[in-house]
């Protein structure tokens, strides 16, 4: 700007003394036309919207509570003696680790409070990625423009369990020490580096000295950094996409409806936060969580019945207990050329999780291919509106939680009073078969429920109301929906198999061909949403609604 | 909404739908109308909203009082006994429970009942237009040629080769970080030391076990002579030699060839470190005889040397080979004659290398 | 079913006969060493208890155990179990067993105190064997701290860090310390009911015992310091918490926060 021009500007002056700090700052950061950009923007309101702001809220009160956390803790696994006021270890040989967080937990003022803050609000954050990732899943929000911020968020859910896990680590107990020995174990079985491996991560032989102060660098240092980065680049992309919306009256791919952020959305979210933070303080106050004192100091020679990791791990703990080491004389550990290949603990250590985010990563573009479908979405699939893509998601789901409930087949078993080689029998069997019939009933429970909505929007809402006709006949009078809601159920599109498209060379190659086959299958059932000519053509045609489904012959 | 020709300006258009045209669809209605709430319409509902926000912040203001209180009329002193931290951590939770939701509901009540509620429609613009990415091109085209990157392949083939370098030192550090792995993990502390055989003694205190000692049905839980004295590694020697004593009738042992003499009347030592991943399987069964590993449930046969019957652990738990001395004292005759513990990738060429 | 109780019978058979043997005969063990101190005293039970004791057992468990209790093919042989075990398996409940199973439940006693040292009083006066622990090494006034070192290594691995019980093979289980006496918890270190391993006097000593009991009642007593406990089961009911209450109770906060007001 020219010495010129800033004369010709009147200057701006405030009259009040707020008004001239803002403007102080405003005139160096041009805070105005983040404002004029911002101030307004207009977000959607669901509640399923709010899972992602979970996790960012419980991550703002993980970073607080492990602040005062790390003001007491010490990471060093030097041998102490305890002698702080928990009379059942006093004197108890251990390290100042686990000293360390005895004394926070007994002896330094609100300590327990804020260890129990911050292991609940632990919990919530990954749980609440998880359902945040669920519900952008199933109703499509990852396909394009976003597909990049699926991937984030995938790369923030690992994050998440690796901050978990150091963090489970840290206290040096019985239970993480275990936990410990147990990942010492999965690593030395990886071929050709992993008793190397092993040595550099420990600093030697397991347990060493080093591990607790190296996973506590990764733990305060490392692995939020990252996280942040993470949460950063994904609300850059939240903000350059917009948010998505639900299918709905006046809501289309070229608008976003809802609240503008200031000042109800800002209400909202910010409210939320706070009720986040008590949420998480009621838990912490009134439920225990780790009772670090129950399990004593790590000693590599005593276990504990009920050894778990906790939830987030547990699919990968549930998979080692789910793999049979010997089938009949086939032993899963053999030896190859003289070295030692330990297949049933690598297999399920790997294998299940290389699937689960393999596939998570490159579902948006397994189904971008499937369809060809380039185009931006900005309105959401109801879930029973995509029956394949939430078929899937629910196999993958049921799948996930057949191995997490084998982390804690010792506890089915004795609470449930069976037999806990029979738990491992069953689960081992729904390893197998439990995601197939999962997405079985799911895909026909999606059919069901769209065909639910056709009989609604055509024939109206059941009333309750019987009403007995002059000829005697007896009806369930239906009210009528107005067209609001009826278009909530019969906006949405329902896709057809793609047949096989020739190339630019005219020809429809293999590959091709294997799109149509997945194609068909992705679509092949299907129930299209009513059209207003049925709507006209009958009120009481049953048959309408039967032949809506399943056309298969219809893009032949 | 339901239109396939709508949404990025680049759309493909192979999108096959199934039956539907602009004709034989819905119109979409529009936003519905706005309906009016209670507050919007009755002003004594307006400020009855007003007064249960102010309420809710109130209760906030309690909550923050209640947290101070109990932060410090509550004192942890040496004597505090578990209910007195029990009672703490519960008003510290009530504490900031109150202060917290009561802002979060009061704003949240706020919001609701008393801003405005219309909903508002805004458009949505294209993320990258084709005019930006025509220009960006041409800047980037312009950088490139700046730098005559590709007019100087020396500049940039040397440019490559030592970023390609660059990080090795970092792979150097990394190998540092511990020591070589060697043959550490193929010997335990039992091995005798100056000829001398290392008793078995009971975990924790370290107190040598007669053979006597040991009854039919009994489970001991065994450490090495001299591990207590240990001053340096001794977590890291624990780690490898804890053993589990038992003592069952000698009939229903079926030691193999080679293994008579490793056992005493019926009482037998085993690896506690399971071959699976290194729990402690310290669960004996007295009546079934088999030990259970309570972290992946393996479980061994104690009557077969401990051979897996079920479970994700694929190899036998070693046996440590015992005897009595002339005192009575249970004493290791040798170290164990394989690695313990979990399988590692050289661990064969470390069993083959003690056998011989 | 019946496989399975065959299993457990011949092995406990086996054990009975040995131990008789042992004992009977004044072996090497019983007599040279102080493996178990609490050696058959019949001085406490009067001859009118083992008489009463011997027409209980007749009439109530010589079905299983065989009359004069020398075992049969239904149950082991009690000849020299001694008293301490008559005491915790009578005195809990867990027999006269309702049925055959993996393992005999806790449930409401059958007896009542007086049968049950009857009961006691004959078994012993069979043989020499555990008796039922003196007041002194109940107290509850040991070192909690020893106690604790001792529990979690000989204990912990089956009946949980915090005594909340856990799972064994094929249907047995380690059953929750809570609300068991003290007196209970020594037989049962003492006598290793069931598929529990004995721990005698010279594996943990009677002092030893003292210190486990103390460290169990304390921990008991003191209850958590950081509220419910959800069952002292560790992650898994904390991670079911979360999920259940946790995102139960932020899903109902998000429904209201964002549904219009009315």
């Amino acid at each position: 700007m020219s010495a010129a021009s800033r004369a010709e500007a009147p200057a701006y002056v405030a009259t009040t003394k707020t008004g001239r700090f803002t403007d102080f700052v405003d005139e160096r950061v041009g805070g105005s036309g983040i404002l004029r950009e911002f101030g307004r923007k207009v977000f959607p309101d669901h509640w399923s919207f709010m899972f992602g702001e979970v996790a960012l809220y419980s991550f703002v009160i993980l970073l607080l509570s492990g602040t005062f956390l790390t003001f007491f803790f010490d990471p060093s696994m030097a041998e102490t003696h305890y002698a702080g006021s928990y009379t059942p270890l006093k004197n108890v040989e251990m390290s100042v680790a686990y000293s360390s967080s005895l004394d926070i937990s007994f002896d330094v003022r609100g300590g327990l409070f804020m260890r129990q803050v911050h292991h609940w609000a632990a919990l919530l954050f990954v749980a609440s990625v998880a359902v945040h990732m669920l519900r952008v899943f199933f109703t499509g929000a990852f396909r394009k423009p976003r597909e990049m911020n699926w991937v984030v968020g995938g790369v923030l859910l690992i994050l998440a369990m690796a901050a978990g896990f150091t963090g489970y680590s840290l206290p040096d107990d019985l239970l993480s020490g275990n936990g410990l020995r147990i990942i010492d174990g999965v690593i030395k079985s990886i071929p050709v580096i992993g008793t190397y491996t092993s040595f550099f991560l420990f600093g030697g032989e397991f347990p060493g000295t080093a591990i607790i102060s190296r996973l506590y660098t990764l733990h305060i240092l490392l692995v939020p950094a990252l996280i942040l980065l993470m949460i950063v680049l994904h609300l850059f992309m939240v903000v350059v996409h917009k948010h998505t919306q639900y299918p709905g009256p006046g809501r289309n791919d070229h608008n976003v409806v809802g609240y503008p952020l200031g000042p109800v959305y800002a209400a909202k979210a910010g409210g939320f936060f706070f009720i986040v933070f008590g949420v998480i303080a009621l838990m912490a106050g009134f439920f225990t969580i780790n009772p670090i004192w129950n399990y004593g100091p790590y000693d590599p020679s005593p276990v504990s019945a009920g050894t778990q990791p906790d939830w987030y791990i547990g699919f990968v703990d549930g998979a080692l207990r789910l793999m049979p080491g010997v089938i009949g004389n086939f032993h899963f550990e053999y030896i190859i050329f003289g070295h030692v290949l330990t297949l049933n603990v690598l297999l399920p250590a790997l294998v299940p999780a290389g699937i689960i985010f393999t596939v998570l990563f490159t579902y948006p573009w397994i189904e971008r291919w499937i369809t060809k479908d380039n185009r931006e979405h900005h309105v959401l699939d109801r879930p029973r509106n995509a029956p394949t893509r939430t078929a899937i998601g629910v196999a993958g789901f049921t799948w996930y939680c057949v191995m997490w409930a084998a982390a804690g087949s010792d506890l089915i078993a004795t609470h449930f009073h069976v037999a806990l080689n029979d738990v491992t029998y069953w689960l081992r069997a729904l390893f197998f078969v439990g995601p197939f019939i999962a997405f079985a009933v799911t895909k026909r429970v999606a059919l069901a429920l769209q065909r639910k909505d056709r009989e609604i929007a055509l024939h109206g809402r059941e009333t309750g109301r019987i009403v007995r006709l002059p000829h005697g006949e007896f009806i369930e009078v239906h009210a009528p929906l107005d067209e609001y809601k009826r278009f909530k159920l019969v906006g949405f599109e329902s896709l057809a198999p793609l047949p096989a498209q020739p190339n630019e060379h005219g020809v429809v190659d293999r590959k091709e061909k294997r799109r149509a086959k997945l194609s068909q299958w992705f679509f092949e059932d299907r129930v299209v949403p009513a059209t207003p000519a049925e709507l006209e053509a009958g009120h009481g045609h049953h048959e309408a609604v039967e032949a809506g489904e399943s056309q298969k012959t219809l893009s032949h | 909404m339901g239109n396939h020709s709508d949404g990025s300006p680049n759309h493909s258009g192979t999108v096959a739908t199934a039956g539907q045209n602009e004709v034989e669809k819905f119109q979409d209605p529009g936003i519905p109308p706005h309906r009016l709430r209670l507050a919007d319409t009755d002003p004594k509902a307006a400020k009855r909203a007003e007064r249960q926000v102010a309420v809710l912040f109130g209760a906030s203001v309690v909550g923050t009082v209640i947290f101070l209180v109990a932060y410090f009329a509550i004192d942890l002193g040496d004597d505090s006994s578990i209910a007195t931290i029990r009672l703490q951590n519960a008003l510290l939770g009530v504490g900031t429970a109150f202060a917290m939701l009561g802002i979060g509901t009061g704003i949240v009540h706020w919001a609701k009942a008393l801003m405005p509620d219309h909903e508002v429609s805004e458009e949505r613009h294209a993320i990258r237009t084709e005019d930006d990415r025509q220009a960006a091109v041409r800047i980037v085209d312009d950088i490139v040629e700046e730098t005559g990157i590709k007019r100087r392949p020396l500049i940039r083939n040397t440019l490559l080769g030592a970023v390609a370098l660059a990080p090795l030192p970092a792979l150097a550090v990394f190998g540092d970080l511990g020591p070589r792995p060697d043959d550490k993990l193929s010997h335990t502390m039992w091995a005798p030391q100056e000829g001398k055989l290392k008793r078995l003694t009971r975990d924790p205190d370290g107190t040598p076990i007669k053979a006597s000692d040991v009854t039919i049905g009994s489970a001991f839980h065994v450490i090495p002579e001299g591990l207590n004295e240990l001053h340096e590694g001794k977590l890291n020697e624990k780690a490898k030699a804890v053993v589990l004593l038992m003592r069952l009738d000698p009939a229903a042992l079926n030691p193999s060839a080679g293994r008579e003499n490793w056992g005493y009347n019926g009482i037998v030592a085993y690896s506690k470190i399971c071959t699976h991943v290194g729990c402690p399987v310290a669960l004996y069964e007295q009546q079934t005889h088999h030990l259970l590993c309570p972290c992946h449930q393996s479980t061994f046969d104690l009557t077969q040397e401990c051979k897996v019957i079920f479970g994700p652990a694929s190899r036998p738990l070693p046996q440590l080979p015992i005897a009595v001395d002339d005192e009575g004292y249970l004493v290791a005759t040798s170290d164990f004659n394989e690695p313990v513990g979990p399988s590692y990738w050289e661990r064969d060429e470390h069993e083959r290398s003690i056998k011989s | 079913m019946k496989a399975l109780s065959q299993k457990r019978r011949h092995p406990l058979a086996a054990i009975a006969l040995l131990l008789m043997g042992l004992l009977l005969t004044g072996g090497l063990y019983a007599v040279a060493t102080t493996v178990n101190q609490a050696k058959a005293s019949t001085a406490e039970f009067s001859a009118s208890d083992a008489e009463q004791g011997g027409k209980l057992f007749a009439a109530n468990c010589a079905t299983c155990h065989g009359m004069g209790a020398s075992g049969s093919q239904a149950g082991p042989s009690l000849v020299g179990v001694g008293a301490a075990a008559v005491d915790f398996q009578v005195g809990t409940g867990r027999m006269p067993m309702q049925m055959n199973g993996p393992q005999a439940y806790k449930k409401p006693g059958q007896f009542n105190e007086q049968q049950t040292h009857q009961l006691a009083a004959y078994v012993a006066s069979l043989g020499p064997g555990p008796s039922i622990p003196e007041a002194g090494v109940l107290d509850e006034k040991g070192d909690a701290a020893k106690g604790g070192e001792l529990f979690r290594t000989n204990c912990a691995m089956c009946h949980n860090a915090a005594a909340a019980g856990g799972a064994l093979t094929r249907g047995k289980f380690a059953p929750a310390l809570a609300d068991v006496s003290g007196k209970h918890i020594y037989e049962a270190m003492v006598t290793g009911p069931q598929n529990m391993p004995v721990f005698n006097d010279a594996n943990i000593s009677p002092e030893g015992k003292r210190d486990v009991i103390t460290f169990l009642k304390q921990i008991e007593a003191n209850g958590s310091p950081g509220g419910a406990d959800l069952g002292a089961l560790g992650p898994v009911s904390e991670g079911l918490f979360v999920w259940i209450a946790g995102l139960g109770v932020i899903i109902a906060f998000t429904i209201w926060l964002t549904s219009r007001s009315s």
